[in-house]
Protein backbone atom coordinates (compact mmCIF):
# COMPACT_ATOMS: atom_id res chain seq x y z
CA UNK A 1 0.00 0.00 0.00
CA UNK A 2 2.84 2.43 0.75
CA UNK A 3 4.04 1.81 -2.80
CA UNK A 4 0.75 3.06 -4.19
CA UNK A 5 0.99 6.16 -1.98
CA UNK A 6 4.34 6.98 -3.57
CA UNK A 7 2.67 7.01 -6.98
CA UNK A 8 0.03 9.36 -5.56
CA UNK A 9 2.84 11.57 -4.26
CA UNK A 10 4.54 11.56 -7.65
CA UNK A 11 1.37 12.52 -9.47
CA UNK A 12 0.65 15.25 -6.93
CA UNK A 13 4.11 16.74 -7.55
CA UNK A 14 3.49 16.76 -11.30
CA UNK A 15 -0.06 18.07 -10.89
CA UNK A 16 1.07 21.02 -8.77
CA UNK A 17 1.83 22.97 -11.92
CA UNK A 18 -1.66 22.61 -13.32
CA UNK A 19 -3.92 22.62 -10.29
CA UNK A 20 -5.07 26.26 -10.45
CA UNK A 21 -6.50 25.91 -13.92
CA UNK A 22 -7.92 22.55 -13.07
CA UNK A 23 -9.77 23.72 -9.95
CA UNK A 24 -11.17 26.67 -11.85
CA UNK A 25 -12.52 24.49 -14.64
CA UNK A 26 -14.00 21.94 -12.25
CA UNK A 27 -16.24 24.74 -10.89
CA UNK A 28 -16.77 26.43 -14.21
CA UNK A 29 -17.97 23.43 -16.15
CA UNK A 30 -20.92 22.44 -13.94
CA UNK A 31 -21.87 26.10 -13.52
CA UNK A 32 -22.05 26.62 -17.27
CA UNK A 33 -23.96 23.39 -17.77
CA UNK A 34 -26.57 24.25 -15.14
CA UNK A 35 -27.05 27.73 -16.52
CA UNK A 36 -27.50 26.53 -20.08
CA UNK A 37 -29.36 23.26 -19.64
CA UNK A 38 -30.83 23.31 -16.17
CA UNK A 39 -32.18 26.80 -16.22
CA UNK A 40 -32.61 27.50 -19.93
CA UNK A 41 -33.76 24.12 -21.17
CA UNK A 42 -35.25 23.31 -17.76
CA UNK A 43 -37.66 26.24 -17.94
CA UNK A 44 -39.05 24.88 -21.20
CA UNK A 45 -39.26 21.29 -20.00
CA UNK A 46 -40.91 22.23 -16.72
CA UNK A 47 -43.45 24.41 -18.53
CA UNK A 48 -44.06 21.75 -21.16
CA UNK A 49 -46.00 19.26 -19.13
CA UNK A 50 -45.06 15.71 -18.22
CA UNK A 51 -43.78 15.45 -14.68
CA UNK A 52 -40.38 13.97 -13.97
CA UNK A 53 -40.07 11.03 -11.54
CA UNK A 54 -40.40 12.28 -7.97
CA UNK A 55 -41.93 15.51 -9.17
CA UNK A 56 -38.58 17.26 -9.37
CA UNK A 57 -37.68 20.14 -11.68
CA UNK A 58 -35.59 19.46 -14.75
CA UNK A 59 -32.56 21.19 -13.19
CA UNK A 60 -32.88 18.92 -10.15
CA UNK A 61 -33.18 15.89 -12.39
CA UNK A 62 -30.29 16.84 -14.62
CA UNK A 63 -27.61 18.02 -12.18
CA UNK A 64 -26.84 14.74 -10.38
CA UNK A 65 -26.82 12.91 -13.73
CA UNK A 66 -24.26 15.35 -15.01
CA UNK A 67 -22.12 14.72 -11.96
CA UNK A 68 -22.01 10.99 -12.69
CA UNK A 69 -21.33 11.68 -16.37
CA UNK A 70 -18.53 14.10 -15.50
CA UNK A 71 -16.89 11.39 -13.39
CA UNK A 72 -17.08 9.03 -16.36
CA UNK A 73 -15.59 11.57 -18.74
CA UNK A 74 -12.69 12.55 -16.50
CA UNK A 75 -11.97 8.90 -15.75
CA UNK A 76 -12.13 8.04 -19.46
CA UNK A 77 -9.69 10.75 -20.43
CA UNK A 78 -7.28 10.25 -17.54
CA UNK A 79 -6.95 6.52 -18.11
CA UNK A 80 -6.24 6.70 -21.84
CA UNK A 81 -3.81 9.33 -23.16
CA UNK A 82 -1.90 9.95 -19.91
CA UNK A 83 -1.50 6.20 -19.32
CA UNK A 84 -0.18 5.57 -22.82
CA UNK A 85 2.07 8.61 -22.42
CA UNK A 86 3.62 7.30 -19.23
CA UNK A 87 3.82 3.85 -20.77
CA UNK A 88 5.50 4.60 -24.08
CA UNK A 89 5.99 8.29 -24.88
CA UNK A 90 7.67 9.49 -21.71
CA UNK A 91 8.37 6.02 -20.26
CA UNK A 92 7.74 7.05 -16.66
CA UNK A 93 6.41 3.59 -15.85
CA UNK A 94 9.67 2.09 -17.08
CA UNK A 95 11.55 4.37 -14.65
CA UNK A 96 9.28 3.41 -11.77
CA UNK A 97 9.38 -0.34 -12.35
CA UNK A 98 13.19 -0.28 -12.53
CA UNK A 99 12.99 0.28 -8.75
CA UNK A 100 11.58 -2.07 -6.10
CA UNK A 101 8.10 -0.65 -6.87
CA UNK A 102 5.77 -3.35 -8.20
CA UNK A 103 3.24 -3.25 -11.01
CA UNK A 104 0.50 -3.60 -8.38
CA UNK A 105 1.83 -0.48 -6.60
CA UNK A 106 1.73 1.31 -9.93
CA UNK A 107 -1.82 0.34 -10.90
CA UNK A 108 -3.28 0.95 -7.45
CA UNK A 109 -1.39 4.22 -7.13
CA UNK A 110 -2.66 5.54 -10.45
CA UNK A 111 -6.23 4.66 -9.50
CA UNK A 112 -5.88 6.10 -6.00
CA UNK A 113 -4.66 9.36 -7.50
CA UNK A 114 -7.55 9.39 -9.94
CA UNK A 115 -9.93 8.78 -7.03
CA UNK A 116 -8.54 11.89 -5.35
CA UNK A 117 -9.01 13.94 -8.51
CA UNK A 118 -12.55 12.65 -8.91
CA UNK A 119 -13.31 13.48 -5.29
CA UNK A 120 -12.17 17.08 -5.82
CA UNK A 121 -14.30 17.36 -8.95
CA UNK A 122 -17.35 15.84 -7.24
CA UNK A 123 -16.99 18.17 -4.25
CA UNK A 124 -16.87 21.18 -6.59
CA UNK A 125 -19.92 19.84 -8.42
CA UNK A 126 -21.90 19.37 -5.21
CA UNK A 127 -20.96 22.87 -4.06
CA UNK A 128 -22.24 24.34 -7.32
CA UNK A 129 -25.40 22.23 -7.06
CA UNK A 130 -25.92 23.54 -3.53
CA UNK A 131 -25.46 27.10 -4.73
CA UNK A 132 -28.29 26.45 -7.19
CA UNK A 133 -30.41 24.94 -4.39
CA UNK A 134 -30.62 21.54 -6.05
CA UNK A 135 -29.88 18.89 -3.40
CA UNK A 136 -33.00 17.74 -1.53
CA UNK A 137 -31.26 15.68 1.10
CA UNK A 138 -28.08 15.74 3.21
CA UNK A 139 -27.41 12.35 1.62
CA UNK A 140 -25.96 14.39 -1.24
CA UNK A 141 -22.67 14.06 0.66
CA UNK A 142 -22.71 10.38 -0.29
CA UNK A 143 -23.18 11.30 -3.93
CA UNK A 144 -19.49 12.24 -3.84
CA UNK A 145 -18.16 8.70 -3.19
CA UNK A 146 -20.82 7.33 -5.53
CA UNK A 147 -19.50 9.54 -8.32
CA UNK A 148 -15.93 8.52 -7.51
CA UNK A 149 -16.90 4.85 -7.71
CA UNK A 150 -18.62 5.50 -11.04
CA UNK A 151 -15.39 7.00 -12.32
CA UNK A 152 -13.29 4.08 -11.09
CA UNK A 153 -15.66 1.58 -12.70
CA UNK A 154 -14.66 3.19 -16.00
CA UNK A 155 -11.06 4.01 -15.21
CA UNK A 156 -9.80 0.58 -14.17
CA UNK A 157 -10.99 -1.36 -17.25
CA UNK A 158 -10.05 1.46 -19.62
CA UNK A 159 -6.59 1.67 -18.07
CA UNK A 160 -6.23 -2.09 -18.56
CA UNK A 161 -7.15 -1.60 -22.22
CA UNK A 162 -4.90 1.44 -22.70
CA UNK A 163 -1.89 -0.55 -21.51
CA UNK A 164 -2.29 -2.88 -24.49
CA UNK A 165 -2.27 -0.09 -27.12
CA UNK A 166 0.62 0.88 -29.38
CA UNK A 167 -1.21 3.94 -30.78
CA UNK A 168 -3.72 6.35 -29.35
CA UNK A 169 -6.04 5.97 -32.38
CA UNK A 170 -8.42 3.55 -30.71
CA UNK A 171 -9.08 6.00 -27.90
CA UNK A 172 -11.14 8.11 -30.27
CA UNK A 173 -13.21 5.07 -31.12
CA UNK A 174 -13.71 4.44 -27.41
CA UNK A 175 -14.88 8.00 -26.81
CA UNK A 176 -17.12 8.21 -29.87
CA UNK A 177 -18.71 4.79 -29.84
CA UNK A 178 -18.73 3.88 -26.16
CA UNK A 179 -18.56 6.88 -23.84
CA UNK A 180 -20.64 9.30 -25.92
CA UNK A 181 -23.57 6.88 -26.42
CA UNK A 182 -23.46 6.07 -22.71
CA UNK A 183 -23.53 9.79 -21.95
CA UNK A 184 -26.67 10.18 -24.10
CA UNK A 185 -28.59 7.02 -23.18
CA UNK A 186 -27.90 6.38 -19.49
CA UNK A 187 -30.64 8.53 -18.06
CA UNK A 188 -28.63 11.71 -17.63
CA UNK A 189 -30.89 13.89 -19.81
CA UNK A 190 -34.07 11.84 -20.11
CA UNK A 191 -35.52 9.38 -17.60
CA UNK A 192 -34.53 5.92 -18.71
CA UNK A 193 -38.22 4.84 -18.69
CA UNK A 194 -38.87 7.11 -21.67
CA UNK A 195 -36.43 5.22 -23.84
CA UNK A 196 -37.44 2.39 -26.19
CA UNK A 197 -37.70 -0.92 -24.34
CA UNK A 198 -34.54 -2.61 -25.68
CA UNK A 199 -32.52 0.42 -24.62
CA UNK A 200 -33.97 0.25 -21.12
CA UNK A 201 -32.80 -3.34 -20.82
CA UNK A 202 -29.42 -2.54 -22.30
CA UNK A 203 -28.95 0.30 -19.84
CA UNK A 204 -28.82 -2.20 -16.99
CA UNK A 205 -25.61 -3.55 -18.44
CA UNK A 206 -23.90 -0.20 -18.73
CA UNK A 207 -21.99 1.31 -15.83
CA UNK A 208 -23.08 4.92 -16.27
CA UNK A 209 -26.74 4.05 -15.77
CA UNK A 210 -25.91 2.56 -12.37
CA UNK A 211 -23.80 5.57 -11.48
CA UNK A 212 -26.57 8.00 -12.46
CA UNK A 213 -29.19 6.08 -10.46
CA UNK A 214 -27.04 6.09 -7.33
CA UNK A 215 -25.88 9.69 -7.55
CA UNK A 216 -29.32 11.05 -8.39
CA UNK A 217 -31.02 9.02 -5.69
CA UNK A 218 -28.62 10.32 -3.07
CA UNK A 219 -28.74 13.93 -4.23
CA UNK A 220 -32.52 14.06 -4.36
CA UNK A 221 -33.05 11.99 -1.21
CA UNK A 222 -34.90 9.25 -3.11
CA UNK A 223 -32.49 6.32 -3.14
CA UNK A 224 -33.95 3.57 -5.35
CA UNK A 225 -34.54 0.18 -3.70
CA UNK A 226 -32.20 -1.29 -6.34
CA UNK A 227 -29.24 0.60 -4.85
CA UNK A 228 -27.30 -2.52 -3.74
CA UNK A 229 -27.36 -3.77 -7.34
CA UNK A 230 -26.02 -0.47 -8.67
CA UNK A 231 -23.30 -0.43 -6.07
CA UNK A 232 -22.35 -4.04 -6.72
CA UNK A 233 -22.23 -3.57 -10.48
CA UNK A 234 -19.88 -0.60 -10.23
CA UNK A 235 -17.66 -2.20 -7.59
CA UNK A 236 -17.40 -5.44 -9.59
CA UNK A 237 -16.41 -3.55 -12.73
CA UNK A 238 -13.74 -1.57 -10.88
CA UNK A 239 -12.40 -4.72 -9.19
CA UNK A 240 -12.28 -6.67 -12.46
CA UNK A 241 -10.53 -3.73 -14.10
CA UNK A 242 -7.91 -3.67 -11.36
CA UNK A 243 -7.19 -7.38 -11.81
CA UNK A 244 -6.94 -7.16 -15.59
CA UNK A 245 -4.93 -3.91 -15.51
CA UNK A 246 -2.25 -5.58 -13.41
CA UNK A 247 -2.00 -8.28 -16.06
CA UNK A 248 -1.83 -5.95 -19.04
CA UNK A 249 0.60 -3.58 -17.30
CA UNK A 250 2.84 -6.50 -16.43
CA UNK A 251 2.71 -7.86 -19.96
CA UNK A 252 3.61 -4.49 -21.39
CA UNK A 253 6.32 -3.50 -18.93
CA UNK A 254 7.87 -6.89 -18.26
CA UNK A 255 7.98 -8.47 -21.70
CA UNK B 1 35.29 -17.38 -18.89
CA UNK B 2 36.21 -17.52 -15.24
CA UNK B 3 33.57 -17.99 -12.64
CA UNK B 4 33.65 -17.68 -8.92
CA UNK B 5 31.28 -17.07 -6.06
CA UNK B 6 31.79 -13.33 -6.05
CA UNK B 7 30.34 -12.77 -9.55
CA UNK B 8 27.76 -9.96 -9.44
CA UNK B 9 26.14 -11.31 -12.57
CA UNK B 10 26.43 -14.86 -13.77
CA UNK B 11 24.77 -16.12 -16.95
CA UNK B 12 24.88 -19.57 -18.51
CA UNK B 13 22.98 -20.48 -21.66
CA UNK B 14 20.88 -17.35 -21.17
CA UNK B 15 18.18 -17.14 -23.82
CA UNK B 16 15.43 -14.67 -24.65
CA UNK B 17 12.79 -15.38 -27.24
CA UNK B 18 9.92 -13.18 -28.43
CA UNK B 19 7.66 -15.66 -30.16
CA UNK B 20 9.77 -17.22 -32.89
CA UNK B 21 12.38 -14.45 -32.75
CA UNK B 22 15.49 -15.27 -30.74
CA UNK B 23 16.86 -12.05 -29.26
CA UNK B 24 19.50 -13.65 -27.05
CA UNK B 25 20.78 -17.10 -27.92
CA UNK B 26 22.36 -19.05 -25.09
CA UNK B 27 24.99 -16.59 -23.90
CA UNK B 28 27.26 -16.99 -20.85
CA UNK B 29 29.36 -14.44 -18.98
CA UNK B 30 30.45 -13.34 -15.49
CA UNK B 31 30.70 -9.82 -14.15
CA UNK B 32 33.13 -9.34 -11.26
CA UNK B 33 32.86 -6.67 -8.56
CA UNK B 34 34.62 -3.44 -9.41
CA UNK B 35 34.98 -4.01 -13.12
CA UNK B 36 33.49 -2.16 -16.05
CA UNK B 37 32.02 -4.83 -18.27
CA UNK B 38 30.75 -4.05 -21.73
CA UNK B 39 28.46 -5.53 -24.35
CA UNK B 40 29.65 -4.28 -27.72
CA UNK B 41 27.66 -4.96 -30.84
CA UNK B 42 25.48 -3.43 -33.53
CA UNK B 43 21.83 -2.49 -32.99
CA UNK B 44 19.70 -5.60 -32.72
CA UNK B 45 22.52 -7.84 -31.47
CA UNK B 46 20.62 -8.61 -28.23
CA UNK B 47 22.41 -6.21 -25.88
CA UNK B 48 19.31 -4.43 -24.59
CA UNK B 49 17.40 -7.69 -24.16
CA UNK B 50 20.27 -8.98 -22.04
CA UNK B 51 20.29 -5.80 -19.95
CA UNK B 52 16.53 -6.02 -19.39
CA UNK B 53 16.86 -9.57 -18.11
CA UNK B 54 19.59 -8.49 -15.70
CA UNK B 55 17.46 -5.52 -14.60
CA UNK B 56 14.66 -8.00 -13.69
CA UNK B 57 12.11 -6.44 -16.06
CA UNK B 58 12.18 -9.21 -18.66
CA UNK B 59 12.00 -12.88 -17.72
CA UNK B 60 14.58 -15.15 -19.35
CA UNK B 61 13.11 -17.74 -21.70
CA UNK B 62 15.78 -20.28 -20.84
CA UNK B 63 19.14 -20.71 -19.18
CA UNK B 64 20.55 -19.62 -15.86
CA UNK B 65 20.84 -16.06 -14.63
CA UNK B 66 21.94 -14.88 -11.21
CA UNK B 67 22.19 -11.23 -10.27
CA UNK B 68 23.80 -10.30 -6.92
CA UNK B 69 23.61 -14.01 -6.20
CA UNK B 70 19.81 -14.02 -6.46
CA UNK B 71 17.31 -15.24 -9.01
CA UNK B 72 15.59 -12.38 -10.91
CA UNK B 73 12.47 -14.50 -11.28
CA UNK B 74 11.91 -14.87 -7.54
CA UNK B 75 13.75 -11.92 -5.98
CA UNK B 76 13.21 -9.07 -8.43
CA UNK B 77 12.45 -6.43 -5.79
CA UNK B 78 15.45 -7.30 -3.64
CA UNK B 79 17.74 -7.19 -6.67
CA UNK B 80 16.26 -3.95 -8.00
CA UNK B 81 16.83 -2.31 -4.62
CA UNK B 82 20.57 -2.71 -5.20
CA UNK B 83 20.73 -1.87 -8.93
CA UNK B 84 21.14 1.47 -10.67
CA UNK B 85 19.56 1.58 -14.12
CA UNK B 86 20.33 4.11 -16.86
CA UNK B 87 17.98 3.28 -19.74
CA UNK B 88 18.66 3.88 -23.40
CA UNK B 89 16.07 6.66 -23.59
CA UNK B 90 15.82 9.17 -20.77
CA UNK B 91 12.65 8.62 -18.77
CA UNK B 92 12.86 11.47 -16.30
CA UNK B 93 9.78 13.20 -14.90
CA UNK B 94 10.01 16.23 -17.15
CA UNK B 95 7.31 18.21 -15.37
CA UNK B 96 9.06 18.47 -12.01
CA UNK B 97 12.40 19.96 -11.05
CA UNK B 98 15.83 18.41 -11.33
CA UNK B 99 16.16 17.94 -7.58
CA UNK B 100 12.60 16.64 -7.20
CA UNK B 101 13.40 13.92 -9.72
CA UNK B 102 16.08 12.60 -7.40
CA UNK B 103 13.97 12.95 -4.24
CA UNK B 104 10.98 11.23 -5.85
CA UNK B 105 13.13 8.39 -7.11
CA UNK B 106 14.62 7.97 -3.64
CA UNK B 107 11.06 7.49 -2.34
CA UNK B 108 10.62 4.48 -4.63
CA UNK B 109 13.61 2.95 -2.84
CA UNK B 110 12.14 3.83 0.55
CA UNK B 111 15.08 6.08 1.41
CA UNK B 112 14.27 8.42 4.33
CA UNK B 113 13.75 12.05 3.37
CA UNK B 114 16.76 13.55 5.19
CA UNK B 115 19.10 10.97 3.69
CA UNK B 116 17.56 11.43 0.25
CA UNK B 117 18.14 15.18 0.43
CA UNK B 118 21.77 14.72 1.39
CA UNK B 119 22.33 12.26 -1.44
CA UNK B 120 20.47 14.37 -3.98
CA UNK B 121 22.67 17.37 -3.26
CA UNK B 122 25.88 15.32 -3.40
CA UNK B 123 24.79 13.65 -6.65
CA UNK B 124 23.83 16.94 -8.29
CA UNK B 125 27.30 18.16 -7.48
CA UNK B 126 28.81 14.97 -8.85
CA UNK B 127 27.07 15.34 -12.23
CA UNK B 128 27.63 19.12 -12.19
CA UNK B 129 23.98 20.06 -12.11
CA UNK B 130 23.92 21.68 -8.66
CA UNK B 131 23.28 25.10 -10.20
CA UNK B 132 20.23 23.66 -12.02
CA UNK B 133 18.69 21.95 -8.98
CA UNK B 134 15.49 24.03 -9.10
CA UNK B 135 15.13 24.01 -12.89
CA UNK B 136 12.38 22.11 -14.69
CA UNK B 137 13.79 19.05 -16.46
CA UNK B 138 12.20 20.26 -19.71
CA UNK B 139 14.72 23.13 -19.80
CA UNK B 140 17.81 20.90 -19.69
CA UNK B 141 19.97 20.02 -22.69
CA UNK B 142 20.30 16.42 -23.84
CA UNK B 143 23.65 15.99 -22.10
CA UNK B 144 22.31 17.42 -18.84
CA UNK B 145 19.31 15.09 -18.94
CA UNK B 146 21.64 12.15 -19.41
CA UNK B 147 23.73 13.23 -16.43
CA UNK B 148 20.58 13.63 -14.34
CA UNK B 149 19.48 10.14 -15.37
CA UNK B 150 22.86 8.84 -14.22
CA UNK B 151 22.57 10.72 -10.91
CA UNK B 152 19.09 9.27 -10.44
CA UNK B 153 20.46 5.75 -10.96
CA UNK B 154 22.91 6.36 -8.11
CA UNK B 155 20.39 7.55 -5.54
CA UNK B 156 20.18 4.12 -3.88
CA UNK B 157 23.98 3.70 -3.85
CA UNK B 158 23.74 0.67 -6.14
CA UNK B 159 26.22 -2.17 -6.13
CA UNK B 160 25.80 -2.66 -9.84
CA UNK B 161 25.10 0.08 -12.37
CA UNK B 162 23.48 -0.85 -15.69
CA UNK B 163 23.97 1.62 -18.53
CA UNK B 164 22.21 0.94 -21.82
CA UNK B 165 23.86 2.98 -24.60
CA UNK B 166 24.84 5.74 -22.17
CA UNK B 167 25.95 8.31 -24.78
CA UNK B 168 23.83 7.48 -27.82
CA UNK B 169 22.29 10.63 -29.25
CA UNK B 170 24.64 13.05 -27.47
CA UNK B 171 26.92 15.53 -29.20
CA UNK B 172 30.69 14.84 -28.90
CA UNK B 173 31.24 17.35 -26.11
CA UNK B 174 28.38 16.02 -24.00
CA UNK B 175 29.64 12.48 -24.57
CA UNK B 176 33.01 13.38 -23.16
CA UNK B 177 31.46 14.85 -20.03
CA UNK B 178 29.42 11.66 -19.50
CA UNK B 179 32.47 9.47 -20.10
CA UNK B 180 34.44 11.51 -17.61
CA UNK B 181 31.74 11.07 -14.94
CA UNK B 182 31.52 7.33 -15.60
CA UNK B 183 35.28 7.13 -15.35
CA UNK B 184 35.07 8.82 -11.93
CA UNK B 185 32.50 6.24 -10.85
CA UNK B 186 34.84 3.49 -11.95
CA UNK B 187 37.67 4.98 -9.95
CA UNK B 188 35.47 4.96 -6.87
CA UNK B 189 35.15 1.21 -7.30
CA UNK B 190 31.66 0.99 -8.81
CA UNK B 191 30.77 -2.00 -10.95
CA UNK B 192 29.53 -0.87 -14.35
CA UNK B 193 27.73 -2.94 -16.91
CA UNK B 194 27.22 -1.12 -20.19
CA UNK B 195 26.06 -1.74 -23.70
CA UNK B 196 27.34 0.28 -26.60
CA UNK B 197 27.71 0.22 -30.33
CA UNK B 198 30.52 2.78 -30.15
CA UNK B 199 33.91 1.13 -30.16
CA UNK B 200 35.60 4.22 -28.76
CA UNK B 201 33.22 4.15 -25.79
CA UNK B 202 33.94 0.48 -25.17
CA UNK B 203 37.71 1.01 -25.44
CA UNK B 204 37.66 3.98 -23.12
CA UNK B 205 35.44 2.58 -20.38
CA UNK B 206 35.50 -1.21 -20.38
CA UNK B 207 37.99 -3.36 -18.51
CA UNK B 208 36.49 -6.38 -20.18
CA UNK B 209 33.85 -6.84 -22.81
CA UNK B 210 31.98 -9.32 -24.89
CA UNK B 211 31.31 -8.72 -28.56
CA UNK B 212 27.73 -9.61 -29.50
CA UNK B 213 26.40 -10.29 -32.94
CA UNK B 214 23.10 -11.85 -33.98
CA UNK B 215 22.07 -12.80 -30.43
CA UNK B 216 25.35 -14.53 -29.63
CA UNK B 217 28.63 -13.69 -27.96
CA UNK B 218 31.35 -13.94 -30.60
CA UNK B 219 34.40 -12.82 -28.60
CA UNK B 220 35.39 -11.94 -25.06
CA UNK B 221 38.38 -10.20 -23.49
CA UNK B 222 39.86 -6.83 -22.59
CA UNK B 223 39.90 -4.29 -25.42
CA UNK B 224 43.67 -4.71 -25.74
CA UNK B 225 43.48 -8.51 -25.77
CA UNK B 226 40.78 -8.47 -28.42
CA UNK B 227 42.74 -6.13 -30.63
CA UNK B 228 45.93 -8.18 -30.39
CA UNK B 229 44.02 -11.41 -30.94
CA UNK B 230 41.93 -10.34 -33.91
CA UNK B 231 43.79 -7.46 -35.50
CA UNK B 232 47.25 -6.08 -36.19
CA UNK B 233 48.93 -3.24 -34.37
CA UNK B 234 48.30 -0.75 -37.18
CA UNK B 235 45.90 -0.26 -40.04
CA UNK B 236 46.56 1.50 -43.33
CA UNK B 237 43.39 3.04 -44.76
CA UNK B 238 43.52 3.80 -48.47
CA UNK B 239 40.99 5.58 -50.65
CA UNK B 240 41.25 5.14 -54.39
CA UNK B 241 39.57 6.97 -57.29
CA UNK B 242 36.28 5.24 -58.20
CA UNK B 243 37.59 3.81 -61.50
CA UNK B 244 40.64 2.33 -59.76
CA UNK B 245 38.76 0.96 -56.73
CA UNK B 246 36.91 -1.59 -58.84
CA UNK B 247 40.06 -2.96 -60.47
CA UNK B 248 42.03 -3.58 -57.28
CA UNK B 249 41.04 -7.24 -56.93
CA UNK B 250 44.05 -9.14 -55.69
CA UNK B 251 46.58 -6.46 -56.63
CA UNK B 252 47.25 -5.54 -53.01
CA UNK B 253 47.55 -9.07 -51.70
CA UNK B 254 50.83 -9.81 -50.02
CA UNK B 255 50.99 -6.37 -48.43
CA UNK B 256 50.58 -6.51 -44.64
CA UNK B 257 48.90 -9.48 -42.98
CA UNK B 258 45.46 -9.00 -44.46
CA UNK B 259 43.63 -6.72 -46.86
CA UNK B 260 39.99 -5.81 -46.28
CA UNK B 261 38.05 -4.39 -49.25
CA UNK B 262 35.24 -2.07 -48.13
CA UNK B 263 32.82 -0.28 -50.46
CA UNK B 264 34.48 3.11 -49.92
CA UNK B 265 38.03 2.23 -48.86
CA UNK B 266 40.65 -0.46 -48.48
CA UNK B 267 42.09 -1.40 -45.10
CA UNK B 268 45.52 -3.02 -44.96
CA UNK B 269 46.22 -4.73 -41.63
CA UNK B 270 49.92 -4.57 -40.84
CA UNK B 271 52.27 -4.38 -37.88
CA UNK B 272 53.97 -1.45 -39.58
CA UNK B 273 51.53 0.74 -41.50
CA UNK B 274 54.17 3.07 -42.94
CA UNK B 275 56.00 0.12 -44.42
CA UNK B 276 52.80 -1.15 -46.02
CA UNK B 277 52.24 2.32 -47.47
CA UNK B 278 55.68 2.26 -49.08
CA UNK B 279 54.83 -1.10 -50.66
CA UNK B 280 51.62 0.37 -52.14
CA UNK B 281 53.64 3.29 -53.49
CA UNK B 282 56.07 0.84 -55.09
CA UNK B 283 53.17 -0.84 -56.95
CA UNK B 284 52.43 2.48 -58.63
CA UNK B 285 48.64 2.32 -58.08
CA UNK B 286 47.33 5.90 -57.75
CA UNK B 287 45.35 6.56 -54.55
CA UNK B 288 43.51 9.62 -53.26
CA UNK B 289 44.45 9.44 -49.60
CA UNK B 290 46.27 7.23 -47.15
CA UNK B 291 46.06 7.13 -43.36
CA UNK B 292 47.96 4.99 -40.88
CA UNK B 293 46.16 4.49 -37.58
CA UNK B 294 46.05 2.17 -34.54
CA UNK B 295 43.77 -0.85 -34.64
CA UNK B 296 40.48 -0.44 -32.79
CA UNK B 297 37.61 -2.63 -31.67
CA UNK B 298 35.89 -1.64 -34.89
CA UNK B 299 38.55 -3.68 -36.72
CA UNK B 300 38.00 -6.55 -34.31
CA UNK B 301 34.29 -6.53 -35.07
CA UNK B 302 34.91 -6.33 -38.81
CA UNK B 303 37.32 -9.24 -38.60
CA UNK B 304 34.95 -11.45 -36.63
CA UNK B 305 31.68 -10.69 -38.41
CA UNK B 306 32.78 -9.35 -41.78
CA UNK B 307 30.60 -6.27 -41.16
CA UNK B 308 31.07 -2.80 -39.74
CA UNK B 309 29.62 -1.98 -36.30
CA UNK B 310 27.67 1.03 -37.50
CA UNK B 311 26.44 0.57 -41.04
Amino acid sequence: MTGALRIVHRNALVYRRAWRGSVFSSFLQPTLFFCAMGIGLGAMVDAGGEALPGGVTYAEFLAPGLLAAAAMQVAGFESTYPVLGKMMWFRNYEAITATPMSVTDLVLGELAWLALRLTAIAVAFVLVMTAFGIPRSPLVILAIPAAVLTGLAFAAPIMAFAATRKHSNTFNVLFRFVLTPLFLFSGVFVPISRLPRPLVRAAWFTPLFHGVELVRGLALGAVPPTWPLHLLFLAALAAAGIVVAQRTFRQRLHS
Amino acid sequence: MHSNETSLVRARGLTKQFGAFIAVDGIGFDVQPGEAFGFLGPNGAGKTSTMRMIACVSPATDGELRVLDMNPRTHASLIKARLGVVPQQDNLDTEITVRENLLMYARYFDIPRHLAEKRADALLQFVELDDRAGAQVESLSGGMKRRLTIARALVNEPELILLDEPTTGLDPQARHVVWERLYQLKRRGATLLLTTHYMDEAERLCDRLVVMDKAKIVAEGSPRELISRYSTREVLELRFPDDVHGTLDGRLSGIGERVEMLPDRVQVYAADGEHALQQVHALGIPFESALVRRSTLEDVFLRITGRALIE
